[in-house]
């Protein structure tokens, strides 16, 4: 506030250091600095640290001992931890994969089938997504209790119940229902602004040169939907990876029961291994290694679309 | 109306059936949208045997307030819920303002160094929160911290999404000219920004502010890590906390909190849904 005072009486004699220019700067530079300090603290750093923090063993109050690549070693060598990376995989494909094809078809039907209701349909779908997953786990575990409504369902339809809140597959189930009804109306909405963005005249010449519905969404609708198809990919894969709360609440019944083998992801071995039993070089190297999965898959994804794009552009 | 469309007259009408086949899809797609919430209702406001009722029971019961005063013998759920309340309200203001101002200088601003810090703050967005959990709640334990509010709100004040979706929404509605012409009748920075840019992307504001509240509302990871108190508990964790007793789950309980702590998200979702559908598609489409 006080700049203008400051400014003003060195204009008249010479170059003032204040310029005008660098007084934007300064101001530009101070309204994004709180984003960038507050990372510094609590992003960066922490990242840096906990590579740093995955060579030494240390239970966050004594003093730290390095230890080289032996947390690495102790969990490699952990089946527990390896149930947990293939539990993640698991139920992040059983999670994603059905849930992208299903907002897909939810999106193409609202957007094509009829536009009257479209707005109510985008608050029902978006619904899910508001509810905590605390909340979302608590009810579904009514539903998938033993005499619950899905057996109940199940039996009715002359299939044996299944049990969900303690069978290898059943927990597997369970958990990758919940995280569906959470993201496919989430995703079908990004889809759905996806369809809204391509120009209608596409389809109007299409049908001109005689292309029935089906090319239409082989050869408009899926390829211009692309980025979208490619970002909820990735946003689904980087949230699947994350898994934390849908596993530790469902099976968290007895109160230790959220490291129970069925349902243990990376991220609850990560935090049994730091908060239960304080072993935090463990957790730090097993974060690096959710990290390096992370990346793994974003590459993936990105391999992939690049390479379906180039496809895509022949073909155009 | 519909009779007439039987006959197609457009090359892609789909007729009647596939209509009908079109609504069966959605609707179904609503129903089980939305059953959940019904039977939430259901079982909080039903005896404690009527989670596992034979066929299943589908009607609401008047067995609410009997449910909800056992939840307020296990729980400070009031108390949990102020927490929430006033954690998510600290943490929405304040990333509401800092998000806005970070926002504006990315669009308005020229300076050295902006594009390669913009591209590093939407590059923050694809690091997953849990590589840095560990000494994050080391320095929390460093500051003292731990199991106190302080430490849900300050590392959450401001962040790299609001950053991006200010930036792209005051781009397109501020006009630069206006902010010159204030720099020409001698306002400060942030008297302009304050006066002019602010009023006219209120909404987009406000839909941040929505989205947020929310997404504070319902996070459960970290109040987890540092919470340890019973009487600092956001409502998530008093929750799940409910659900851990050994002595049998009360579901008629368990329910009726949930469904009262769910009440508030929805009505305030209901009320501003079109912002914050808006908000979470346009957010999502420039990456």
């Amino acid at each position: 506030m006080a700049e203008p005072v400051l400014a003003s009486p060195h204009a008249e004699s010479k170059r003032p250091f204040l310029t005008e220019q660098r007084r934007s700067r300064i101001t530009a530079y101070t309204f994004i600095s709180p984003f960038f300090i507050l990372f510094s603290i609590f992003g960066l750093y922490p990242i840096f640290f906990t590579f740093y923090l995955s060579f030494f063993k240390w239970d966050a109050l004594g003093p730290m001992k390095y230890v080289g690549f032996k947390n690495y070693d102790l969990i490699t060598s952990d089946p527990t931890f390896w149930i947990s990376f293939s539990n993640t995989l698991i139920m992040g494909l059983m999670g994603t994969v059905p849930q992208i094809f299903l907002a897909l078809l939810l999106a193409v039907l609202l957007h094509s089938g009829m536009t009257k209701f479209k707005k109510t349909f985008r608050i029902l779908y978006f619904m899910p997504n508001i509810t905590s997953i605390v909340a979302v786990t608590l009810v579904f575990s009514t539903l998938f209790g033993n005499n619950g409504m899905i057996n109940w369902l199940l039996n009715g339809v002359g299939l044996d119940s299944m049990a969900f809140n303690s069978g290898w597959w059943g927990v597997k189930i369970a958990i990758s229902t919940m995280v569906m009804w959470r993201w496919t109306g989430y995703n079908a909405i990004l889809f759905l602004s996806g369809l809204q963005s391509i120009p209608m005249d596409l389809y109007e010449s299409a049908r001109i040169d005689g292309a029935n519905r089906r090319q239409q969404l082989i050869s408009i609708t899926l390829p211009l939907l692309k980025p979208f198809i490619i970002f909820v990919t990735l946003q689904s894969t980087i949230g699947a990876l994350q898994l934390f709360t849908e596993p530790y609440v469902f099976l968290g019944q007895s109160g230790t029961g959220s490291t129970r083998q069925e349902g243990i992801t990376m991220v609850t071995y990560l935090y049994s291994e730091a908060f239960r039993n304080g072993f935090f070089g463990t957790a730090a190297a097993t974060a690096v290694m959710l990290f390096l999965v992370t990346i793994l898959f974003s590459v993936l994804n990105m391999l992939i679309s690049r390479g379906g794009r180039e496809t895509g552009g022949k073909k155009a | 109306m519909s009779t007439l469309r039987i006959f197609r007259k457009k090359p892609d009408d789909l007729g009647l059936f596939g209509k009908l086949g079109f609504y069966f899809v959605l609707i179904l797609g609503a129903l089980v949208s939305v059953f959940p919430f019904y039977w939430m209702f259901v079982v909080g406001t039903n005896d404690k045997g009527a989670v596992f009722h034979v066929p299943p029971l589908l009607t609401i019961g008047d067995q609410f307030f009997v449910n909800f005063k056992r939840v307020l013998e296990k729980a400070d759920f009031f108390q949990a819920l102020g927490n929430s309340l006033f954690v998510s309200s600290m943490v929405t203001i304040s990333v509401v303002f800092f998000c806005t101002l970070a926002g504006y200088a990315f669009a308005k601003y020229e300076f050295p160094g902006k594009n390669m810090l913009f591209i590093f703050v939407i590059a923050t967005l694809i690091v997953p929160q849990q590589l840095g959990v560990l000494p994050t709640y080391v320095i929390m334990a460093k500051l003292h911290w731990i199991d106190s509010f302080k430490a849900l709100v300050v590392p959450a004040m401001v962040n790299a999404f609001g950053i991006f979706w200010m930036r792209q929404y005051i781009s397109a509605a501020v006009p630069t000219e206006l902010i010159e012409a204030g720099r020409i009748d001698g306002g400060g920075h942030f008297r302009i920004f304050w006066n002019i840019a602010v009023p006219v992307i209120t909404p987009a504001m406000a839909t941040l502010g929505i989205l947020n509240f929310m997404t504070v509302w319902n996070d459960f990871f970290w109040p987890l890590v540092v919470l340890k108190n019973k009487e600092h508990y956001t409502i998530q964790i008093a929750l799940q906390q409910l659900f851990t007793t050994r002595d049998g789950l009360d579901y008629g309980m368990i329910m009726s909190a949930t469904f009262t702590a769910t009440l508030p998200l929805l009505i305030v979702f209901l009320l501003f849904s079109r912002w914050v559908i808006a908000g979470l598609t346009s957010g999502a489409i420039k990456s």
